[in-house]
């Protein structure tokens, strides 16, 4: 857990005692793993996230009220932040008709089948964890730490990518960017080890 | 050869007896990762994670992990030859718009109409339903690989009373007891485990079922194409 997850920007988040955030993620990792962190720093309000089942810290703040959390089916919430970047207002989808997840959503039919109305959601900063970073700010992902950076990288007011390594412009190929440069605000390296 | 004994060998290598060469499956986490061990390296079969990598491969011996590349569960993996990695949104769209094959999840409750929930107890445990929602809704086939019972209560029930993970029905329910095929009449009991007995299956289940024809033994051969 916390794959792909912008470890510095998050330490720094913690050690400059940031409160009130609003987390829009897969998961809420592990304790005192990437976002484990900011749980366990009681910088959050509220959660959007598809699943929290390897923090219990998450969970306890959950059922106590200290934390809100809106869990999400996951291919839903990354469509729904994809849907927000690329100038959607929202999408239909079949994913939780008739569970609770359809509670108070519109259900829209398409032909015979019924979907449910999913809203887009745009965030106010898009923290990005990537494998490479060039001076333009080019993104290239590593593995399983794609997730949802690429996808996150359109969704927020302002982008702040956390690169294993800065390159010169020329050294990551056209074709390995998955993120194009002009979508990064700022960068930061990762702290090495 | 032996047959594996424990109840969730027994379900994990049964389970495997559906998947067929050349397939794309997506195994969840706990019980149903096991269904791999019971499958050859040479069985032509691609796992999805839906974190993001098609062509999943066994974790790394210790001191070869990558920290960039892990299973949903967030456990260390390797990759196979003609892997792929792809991002959240893509493997998501592999799963919705039907290109998955297979997916093998663990249950809380089946019920006797083939509805699955898996994803919390309310005031109790609250994992999230992660990919499961979007698994259950958008693979081809839908399989529950889990014990027939916990704390001495069936999980085959009448109806479920937990928060549903879909209204669609699974395709297969395997138990380390029985095997179930859910359709509009009910549950099926399709196969018993070596050794079980209708009346077995009856006395650990809270839902009705559907006793007809032939019922067959597990199938707990190694795996074949």
């Amino acid at each position: 857990m916390g794959v792909g997850t912008p470890n510095r920007i998050i330490d720094a988040l913690v050690a400059r005692g940031a409160k009130d955030l609003e987390i829009i993620a897969n998961d809420t990792a592990v304790p005192d793993v990437g976002i484990g962190k900011l749980i366990a720093a009681n910088a959050v309000r509220r959660v959007v996230a598809s699943h929290i089942g390897l923090n219990p810290q998450t969970q306890e703040m959950m059922m106590s009220g200290e934390i809100e959390v809106e869990l999400v089916p996951q291919g839903t919430l990354v469509e729904q932040i994809r849907a927000a970047g690329v100038g959607l207002g929202g999408f239909l989808t079949p994913t939780g008709l008739g569970t609770s997840v359809a509670e108070g959503k519109e259900i829209v039919t398409v032909g015979d089948q019924d979907y449910l109305l999913e809203q887009a959601i745009w965030a106010e900063f898009a923290l990005i964890s990537a494998k490479n970073c060039d001076y333009v700010g080019n993104l290239e992902y590593s593995l399983t730490a794609h997730n949802f950076n690429p996808v996150m990288a359109l969704a927020g007011k302002t982008v702040i990518a956390e690169p294993e390594h800065i390159l010169p412009v020329g050294a990551i190929p056209p074709d390995s960017v998955k993120t194009p440069g002009i979508l990064v605000d700022h960068i930061l390296e990762r702290a090495s080890k | 050869m032996t047959l594996p004994t424990s109840p969730k060998d027994i379900i994990a290598r049964r389970v495997a007896q559906e998947i067929k060469f050349g397939m794309l499956v997506n195994l969840g986490i706990g019980l149903p990762s096991l269904v791999a061990n019971h499958l050859p390296l040479d069985a032509g079969v691609f796992f999805q994670a839906e974190n993001g990598v098609i062509g999943l491969g066994a974790p790394p011996p210790e001191g070869m992990e990558d920290e960039n590349l892990t299973d949903a569960g967030g456990g260390f993996v390797s990759a196979v030859p003609g892997a792929a990695s792809i991002d959240s949104a893509m493997s998501f769209g592999i799963i919705r718009g039907g290109h998955l094959d297979m997916t093998v999840l663990g249950g809380l409750q089946v019920d006797a109409m083939g509805r699955l929930a898996n994803w919390m107890v309310p005031g109790k445990l609250i994992p999230g339903m992660g990919g499961a929602m979007d698994l259950v809704t958008g693979a081809r086939r839908v399989i529950v690989a889990m014990q027939h019972s916990a704390k001495g209560k069936s999980k085959v029930v009448a109806e479920c009373d937990l928060p549903l993970t879909s209204t669609r029905p699974v395709d297969l329910i395997v138990t380390e007891l029985a095997v179930f095929t859910p359709t509009a009449d009910g549950l099926v009991l399709r196969e018993l485990a070596p050794g079980t007995t209708v009346d077995d299956v009856t006395r650990n289940t809270e839902a009705g079922f559907i006793v007809a024809g032939d019922i067959g033994v597990m199938n707990l051969a190694s795996w074949s194409s």
